[in-house]
């Protein structure tokens, strides 16, 4: 067991790892016996129809739910059932398919909280004299605690200039009154801000338009090329084909086919999983008459 | 000499009528996800119906049951139609603020039309008991019994075999297909609130008759009760509602049987706690569910804050600071220091309810605590009054922290809940430790305010003194919200699944902010125990909490400036208007109703 999850994948070690991953909503198995493995480096994107688990498997990935069988690792580290403060704390970031951002805060503000977890006067642990510290330390903010605060700025300045002038223009303004795309960007631009080790894109391009979606493509690109490991949830097909390094597909929980796009994309599972399994039962139940 | 089964007759009995208010609040959770605050005061308007039909028109029984109920329903109809429609598209924390205002102006209503002394309900029914093994039941229990038998099934054949019935089941279960498929959700609700108010009114009477007393002071108790009951069965679950009322009323009464008569509602809200920490979704809730996702900001109204300029808010300050060398009077001083005072209850509420999302609705309970504490401290171990206030403020910051520590992990209308039920706790304990606290009776002769061994004895030095706390506890706390707390503390208040997921532990900062809003409102309570000279456990009640809500909603949520200007204006204006003291009550919670409708972002913005 622990020579398989320890085991690379290809040359390069493996960052995340799930094994046996099972989710149950009553009679509903949203997650179903899910194995993964993740390179560091490595774009996965996980694509299958509406209700086919995939935001379940994000969730249980980044703590927001807890799995009821099987294991999560990351770097060879057991996570499962952690606390999602503790996931990021780890380094997990993601983004949220129908746009978690922070309204009232400005986009500046939403941008630093991605950077919350690196924060020096969030960092002791120490129950009870860990927080009384980190009030004393917001309320008198030392000069290093101000030079951090500064450094950060500038960070967060540069992260928004990957949206190119989609951001920055309204770094001061609430997130609120942001347009649905940019609302998106500014997700991004928070995950970014955690400096992750993985990161989690749930449908980055959803209502986004032609031009939008390139955009994306190109910023998501760029952070693969970085080295950057991903995850990726998506429709847009061409997209997925284009980026991933895998593609696993998803359909009532299970992994029903994994490996290079073009495969995936042939797969006779895959076919049947979007097309439909009413079609498909309607066109056995015909050769049933037939016979 | 009671037996047991005298104990458990008494608790179905009382179970019984909690279910009637329980029902009724689980019908309008189910169509609008609201708990309705005001249940408790139709509960009240039904119980003062019943008096004015039983003691005034010397109705029959029948007669007095059917106005009851119908008076009730209208009630919930009008409440319906004017508090909560109009509210129908804003955010989360509207309806919630407006049944608590509209409950605040019934209550209001009903005092000032029969003034606040208890009144006796007869029942009208022969004074006999049957006996029943060892315990013996009265018609008054068999009535009862019936009332609450014939309103669950009436409610289960509308439920079940009426064409609205299945429009209530049916928005209960998905608003938004319902409506799709044409279902009339404006018809549904007013159904529901009709049927709730009914029965919650008819509840009223008839506890008013099993007591035969009735008062004004009923309406927060029903609201509890029923709020108990209804989130121990499952918040919506109808039948769970039922079960969770009797179990609250045998809880109750075996309580009371063990421990004594103080001790009941003390084991009502304990189970409350209890139930909202282990099963939040009550005993018979189904499998827990992943929180849906939020559209943005949708507990809490967008806004932009108005932006002061620092030269008029310094300005404001000068003048307020040399306001007693002019030739003001003690009358005008003593209304701003009660301001003050306010100002920093109003201080500490903005920081949990406005900047943290946490809608406290027991808050003065905080000032309680402070004000325990210093008063004990400077009588019982003789500390120097501004030592002893100090530690009032840390006292606060920390039993409140800790006792208020069960709701962190709660959201939206259950916080609001569960603070209500933990300061009621603590008014509870207060009332019953009489070792420390001298229970009923109060603490007298705290020694008057003093500074460095100085005693303050003009009202211009008071003033002083507490002008410049206030002002500290501000700047402080102007301070902390520019930090990296008062970011991750909107974060929380916003979205507190995607702060989590950014590393933002809820426990660790909702504790920080209660700890740092504990502190200004223990500080608060222990001034104005010496200002008083006299506390006791009703000094603090659940009226100060509201208005300090008020003030927090007036001035903006999360906004310093605006929770100092509108106590200012809550407690000058109605000085300045010269409006009795009766009526004020009235007035704040019409300006919350106000407010709520029309600006909900509060006059300085949500910061």
């Amino acid at each position: 067991m622990a020579e398989e999850t320890n085991a690379p994948v290809g040359s390069r070690a493996s960052l995340l790892s799930l094994r046996g991953l099972t989710r149950r909503f009553g009679g509903l198995t949203a997650v179903d016996d899910i194995d993964l493995d993740l390179a560091k480096g490595e774009l996965v994107s996980i694509i299958g129809p509406n209700g086919a688990g995939k935001t379940t498997l994000f969730n249980l990935v980044t703590g927001l739910d807890r799995p009821d069988a099987g294991e999560v690792r990351l770097d060879g580290k057991a996570v499962t059932g952690f606390s999602p403060e503790k996931l990021a704390a780890n380094g997990i970031a993601r983004t949220f398919q129908l746009g978690r951002v922070f309204g009232n805060l400005s986009v500046m503000e939403n941008v630093l909280i991605g950077a919350h977890t690196r924060l020096r006067a969030v960092k002791p642990a120490t129950p009870l004299i860990g927080p009384l510290l980190e009030l004393g330390l917001a309320l008198l903010r030392p000069a290093s605690v101000k030079a951090e605060e500064e450094q950060l700025r500038e960070e967060v300045r540069g992260i928004l200039a990957r949206f190119g002038e989609r951001l920055l223009p309204r770094i001061d303004q609430p997130a609120y009154s942001l347009s649905y795309a940019n609302r998106r960007r500014v997700e991004i631009a928070r995950a970014l801000a955690l400096r992750p080790r993985l990161l989690l894109l749930d449908e980055p391009t959803a209502g986004m338009n032609p031009t939008e979606t390139a955009e994306m493509q190109a910023l998501v690109t760029e952070l693969k090329a970085e080295g950057l490991t991903i995850l990726l949830i998506e429709h847009k097909l061409d997209m997925v084909m284009r980026l991933s390094d895998r593609v696993v597909v998803m359909d009532e929980g299970k992994k029903i086919a994994e490996g290079a796009g073009e495969d995936v994309r042939n797969d006779a599972k895959v076919i049947e999983a979007y097309l439909g399994h009413g079609l498909s039962q309607a066109s056995a139940d015909e050769q049933e008459t037939a016979a | 000499m009671s037996s047991w089964l005298d104990y458990t007759i008494n608790g179905l009995i009382v179970g019984n009528v909690y279910a009637l208010v329980a029902v009724g609040l689980a019908l309008i959770f189910g169509v609008s996800r609201l708990i309705n605050f005001a249940q408790g005061s139709i509960y009240l308007v039904g119980a003062y119906v019943g008096w004015v039909a039983v003691v005034q028109l010397r109705t029959p029984l029948v007669i007095t049951i059917i106005l009851v109920a119908a008076i009730s329903a209208l009630v919930g109809l009008i409440i319906e139609r004017f508090g909560l429609r109009p509210l129908q598209n804003s955010v989360r924390i509207a309806p919630l603020l407006a049944t608590i205002g509209i409950s605040f102006v019934l209550d209001q209503i009903v005092m000032l039309t029969f003034s606040p002394n208890p009144r006796a309900l007869p029942s009208q029914l022969p004074d006999i008991r049957f006996q029943i093994g060892a315990g013996t039941i009265g018609p008054l229990d068999i009535l009862i019994a019936g009332v609450g038998v014939t309103s669950a099934l009436l409610l289960f054949v509308f439920l079940r075999y009426t064409k609205l019935g299945w429009a209530v089941r049916a928005t209960a279960q998905d608003r938004d297909a319902a409506m799709q498929m044409g279902v009339d959700v404006n018809r549904v609700n007013q159904a529901v609130f009709g049927i709730a108010a009914a029965l919650g009114g008819l509840s009223g009477m008839l506890v008013g008759m099993y007591y035969n007393q009735i008062d004004t002071a009923m309406s927060l108790q029903a609201t509890l009760k029923g709020v108990v009951a209804e989130v121990v069965g499952g918040a919506g679950n109808v039948p769970g509602a039922v079960v969770g009322s009797l179990l609250l009323g045998l809880v109750e009464s075996y309580g009371v049987a063990v421990f004594g008569t103080s001790y009941r509602n003390l084991f009502a809200f304990l189970l409350l706690i209890v139930v909202l920490v282990l099963r939040p979704n009550g005993l018979f809730a189904s499998a827990k569910q992943a929180p849906p996702e939020p559209l943005t900001g949708t507990f809490i109204a967008p806004s932009r804050p108005v932006r002061i300029p620092r030269w008029a808010l310094l300005t404001a300050v000068g003048a307020f600071a040399l306001l007693p060398l002019l030739p003001v009077s003690s009358y005008v001083l003593q209304t701003l220091i009660n301001a003050w005072l306010l100002g920093m209850l109003a201080l500490s509420l903005t920081l949990v309810a406005g900047t943290v999302g946490q809608v406290s609705l027991g808050h003065a309970a905080l000032l309680a605590i402070g004000a325990y504490t210093s008063a004990l401290l400077s009588l019982d171990f003789s500390f120097p009054v501004g030592i002893a206030i100090i530690c009032g403020g840390l006292m606060s910051a920390v039993l409140g922290t800790l006792l208020i520590s069960p709701s962190f992990r709660l959201r939206g209308h259950y916080v609001s809940i569960a603070t209500l039920a933990i300061g009621e706790i603590i008014s509870l304990i207060i009332l019953n430790w009489e070792s420390v606290t001298r229970g009923p009776i109060g603490i007298s002769g705290i020694p008057p305010l003093s500074l460095f061994g100085h005693e303050l004895v003009s009202v211009a030095q008071v003033y002083w003194f507490s002008f410049a706390v206030m002002v500290l506890l501000a700047l402080l706390q102007v301070r902390l919200l520019g930090s990296h707390l008062g970011r991750s503390f909107r974060a929380i208040r916003d979205d507190d699944v995607a702060a989590r997921a950014y590393g933002l532990s809820l426990n660790r900062y909702k504790a920080l902010a209660f700890i740092f809003g504990g502190f200004a409102a223990g500080v608060s309570g222990g001034i104005a125990a010496h200002l008083y000279s006299y506390i006791n456990h009703e000094t603090f009640n659940t009226q100060q909490s509201i208005l300090a809500l008020t003030v927090v909603i007036l001035g903006g949520l999360g906004n310093v400036a605006g929770a100092i200007a509108g106590s200012v204006a809550l407690v000058g204006l109605p000085e300045v208007f010269r409006i009795a003291a009766e009526y004020r009550i009235l007035i704040y919670g019409i300006v919350l109703l106000l407010l709520v409708r029309f600006r909900p972002q509060g006059l300085l913005g949500t910061i």
